[in-house]
């Protein structure tokens, strides 16, 4: 792009090295950075048949509260909850009748796969029945789900991209 | 009578779209048959479309501010509990009026662009034409024939099923729903009512540049003409840019109660990356005007601006980022994609083919020259922007490619960019100590070791009061050095006035930056990034958090701080929420400093909640209250969760400095450059 003079021996090269050195350290940058940080996105289902593979890694998942099974104990911020299987795949979604559909069907559904979740921090507002939970955390050995991030959409609110409240511990 | 203002603003938009065709057409034609007076008709054209989409504007404003809930777009984003001023706000508060609001502020460049005195520069006018025209005719066709018609009206028919059209169908009876959904509560916050409009602004004024881009690749005008004539319109396209960023950073801390302001959200990266290209390319056209280099690099700059302008619309627009499924189902997802990778490809095409005349005039002499050091400037930026690209588009191609999906964090983006941002900030102190031509690293290093030894005294009594994070030393240190040698810029350009004419140093300093705006503007937003690092670095290393339940006058304890909970309040508003308020009361070491309030609102209609922090901002940090919870008024224990952000208010304050630095560079003097005389072999002489 920019013309180099020779400036003693090896002056054009010195930049092409220099070049090649900063995009090097780029391309290691974020191979790095995603290895580190790269998140699965699961359905229960996938997440129980993936079971051992990813016990170490940080994972979202998604499914629908079962309102029945939300337990909270104020003092110590303890949050424990029930999610159930709800798929992944929009296009079933749009064929069962939409998500707020889907997240109905899926908490009546005796057979579907659940997962239970547990969260320290504040109790989310938006938590309740037939809401759709996106939680990012580990598979404790235990099989329960320990959240570090939890994020509710409610039911009704599925037709426009906005912004919400993301609540963190 | 209101129907008629919305026919007539449908029929100003469809005449519009006509026009810009018409634009195209006659500017294009005009330019390739030597025929000058279709492309004055076709600039007589361009000039008409502000006034015309005005007019679509001020009717749409009209509904939504009368209420016509009829009207689907006024029905989903006004409701009667808001203001007037509100509803005109929610012109941009939904997918359709803000598509209508950008193709405005489109208009509105391009008829000024129309206006200007283009005698000298009579054959880039009808591919700048071309360009603008060429956009806001696809901005419009989103409008027109995507769905995104914002007068269409509800429509029920005889079969029971809601419509929305423009004209009645057949058997149809009109549907006036009785109230609408109002706007989300969370769009209600001041900062957010002009956050769209700033970020439309700097997105639709970098087209500008780019199409004089265009227009000098096609005329084979490829000197820097082009760059001297846009210089304003990129500086103020930047201040928009920047602006909307800041702003849309302070909105996410005062609103969406994370106690952070940059969550490396998909939709604030699409914002991003044009200001990443754009900050470059500002920087990059300087070593073009001065010494002819770095012509392809600039035109790499400003192609990359624009595709990323249009490319970040659409990430915000097509519902893309939930699901490369979402997009297909969106009828302006495949459109923008097509548009972007149409003009993407044209334009490089264009640069190949003009690949040669973009030679170089100059060579670059040494690795330590000024020109080599704003070439690692464009690699560095070029560097964040991949990083942020791949971030974006990484779940994108891994769902498609392995139909598993993935994401990347905030983690990703911190790590990856971390010691870009540092190279940056450590190229922004060498710069102005650097000189352009021969250099070598012992010229450049007698320049830079006493301001970076001075700089040393500030990690050295920050360690002293306590700070032992490194990280947070190195960058303190050198943002310093970018503070001092920054300061000493000013003082020595102040002294040789002072020397020179005898003024006294307030009046020195002005006169500086007066003769020589760009420089002087720049190191002062030079001056508000190094505050903006000082805040950034603060929160980011050493913010802290803790929540808890209370009861009423229990107390929890933060670092220094401590903060008792005093009493809650419940209650309803007129505007249709529900909010519940707490007291508390914050003591620092000790020592009472005020109540904060810290509530959460609930409005009705939208069921949206809401949590406003209570925050006591003091320029050496935040204490920042959020209240997340609370049990029923007999047992009136209340949770809460508690930032503490140091030195967090030097962004914001930063970020004035910024824009100051900004509006100093843009403001208009005395056209100097007609004379200019260049190191080169070509002279701009010639083209008087």
């Amino acid at each position: 792009m920019t013309e180099v003079k020779d400036a003693g021996s090896g002056g054009r090269t010195k930049f092409i090295i220099g070049g090649l050195l900063i995009v090097a350290a780029v391309v290691y940058l974020i191979i790095s950075s995603t290895q580190a940080s790269a998140q699965y996105y699961l359905t229960i289902d996938e997440l129980i048949s993936k079971g051992e593979d990813i016990s170490d890694r940080d994972i979202k998942i998604a499914g629908a509260v079962v309102g029945d099974s939300i337990e909270y104990d104020s003092k110590s911020l303890t949050l424990q909850f029930t999610i159930v299987n709800v798929p992944g795949d929009l296009d079933e979604i749009e064929k069962a009748g939409g998500l707020a559909e889907v997240l109905h069907i899926a908490v009546a559904d005796p057979t579907a796969s659940r997962l239970d979740v547990e969260y320290y921090g504040p109790m989310p507002d938006l938590l309740r029945h037939e809401a759709q939970a996106i939680i990012t955390g580990r598979i404790g050995e235990d099989g329960v789900f320990y959240a570090d991030e939890l994020l509710l959409k409610c039911p009704t609110r599925y037709e426009e991209e906005i912004p919400v409240q993301a609540q963190e511990s | 009578m209101d129907h008629l203002i919305a026919d007539a603003g449908f029929f100003a938009l469809v005449i519009t779209f006509i026009l810009a065709l018409y634009g195209v057409g006659a500017a294009a034609y005009g330019a390739m048959k030597d025929r000058p007076d279709f492309v004055e008709s076709a600039r007589h054209a361009m000039l008409l479309t502000w006034p015309l989409l005005t007019i679509s504007a001020l009717a749409l404003i009209w509904l939504l501010v009368q209420g016509r809930y009829e009207f689907q777009y006024v029905a989903s984003v006004t409701s009667d509990s808001m203001p007037a001023y509100l509803r005109v706000t929610a012109l941009w508060g939904g997918q359709k009026g803000s598509l209508l609001f950008w193709s405005w502020l489109m208009a509105a460049f391009a008829s000024a662009v129309s206006l200007r005195k283009w005698d000298r520069d009579r054959e880039l006018l009808p591919w700048v034409i071309v360009v603008t025209m060429v956009t806001l005719a696809f901005f419009l066709s989103l409008s027109l024939f995507f769905e995104e018609n914002p007068f269409v009206r509800l429509w029920l028919t005889p079969a029971g099923e809601q419509v929305a059209a423009m004209i009645q169908p057949k058997g149809a009876s009109a549907l006036v729903p009785a109230d609408g959904q109002g706007l989300n509560p969370l769009l209600r916050h001041p900062g957010m009512v002009i956050h769209p409009p700033m970020l439309y602004l700097g997105f639709v004024s970098f087209v500008i540049p780019f199409a004089f881009a265009i227009a000098a690749m096609i005329t084979r005008r490829t000197d820097d003409r082009w760059i001297r004539i846009t210089r304003r319109w990129t500086l103020v396209a930047w201040l928009f840019l920047s602006l909307g960023l800041i702003l849309g950073g302070r909105w996410a801390y005062d609103v969406l109660g994370w106690g952070g302001y940059w969550g490396w959200d998909p939709v604030e990266i699409a914002a991003f990356m044009p200001w990443l290209t754009g900050t470059a390319f500002l920087h990059s056209v300087m070593v073009q005007e001065k010494k002819g280099m770095l012509k392809r690099w600039n035109m790499v700059l400003i192609i990359l601006t624009y595709s990323l302008v249009i490319f970040g619309t659409f990430l915000t627009r097509s519902g893309v980022l939930s699901s490369v499924h979402a997009f297909a189902e969106s009828a302006i997802g495949p459109a923008f994609f097509v548009f972007i990778g149409v003009t993407f490809v044209a334009s490089l095409w264009l640069l190949i083919s003009r690949w040669d005349s973009l030679k170089s005039e100059n060579q670059l002499g040494s690795m330590f020259s000024r020109e080599a050091l704003f070439l690692l400037n464009n690699l560095l930026f070029i560097s964040i922007l991949v990083v942020c690209f791949w971030g974006v588009i990484f779940p994108l191609i891994s769902e498609l490619a392995t139909g598993q999906k993935v994401t990347v964090g905030p983690l990703f983006y911190e790590r990856a960019t971390a010691p870009l941002w540092l190279g940056l900030l450590i190229l922004m102190g060498v710069a102005p100590l650097s000189a352009y031509g021969r250099s070598s690293w012992k010229m450049l290093g007698a320049s830079m070791w006493k301001p970076m030894i001075a700089s040393l005294i500030v990690p050295i009594f920050l360690y002293f009061q306590g700070m032992q994070i490194i990280g947070a030393l190195v960058g303190y240190w050198i943002a310093s050095f970018v503070l001092f040698v920054t300061v000493y810029e000013f003082w020595r350009g102040a002294m040789a006035r002072r020397r020179q004419h005898g003024e006294n140093f307030p009046m020195a300093l002005a006169h500086l930056a007066r003769r020589n705006r760009r420089r002087y503007g720049g190191y002062i937003i030079h001056l508000g990034v190094v505050l903006m690092a000082f805040g950034i670095i603060g929160i980011e290393i050493f913010q802290s958090e803790t929540q808890a339940t209370l009861a009423q006058g229990e107390q929890l304890t933060l670092d220094r701080y401590v903060m008792t909970y005093d009493s809650l309040s419940q209650f309803d508003t007129q505007d249709g929420r529900n909010v519940a308020r707490a007291v508390v009361a914050v003591y620092e070491d000790g020592e009472f400093v005020g109540k904060l309030y810290p509530r959460r609102d609930f409005y009705y209609a939208s069921q949206q909640p809401m949590t406003i922090p209570g925050v006591r901002s003091t320029l050496e940090d935040d204490f920042y209250v959020l209240l997340v919870g609370w049990e029923p008024i007999a047992q009136a224990g209340a949770t809460f969760k508690v930032y503490h952000n140091p030195l967090v208010n030097f962004v914001w304050l930063g970020g004035i400095v910024f824009i100051i630095g900004t509006l100093v560079a843009a403001w208009p003097d005395r056209e100097r450059d007609s004379l200019r005389i260049r190191t080169s072999a070509k002279s701009s002489v010639a083209q008087a």
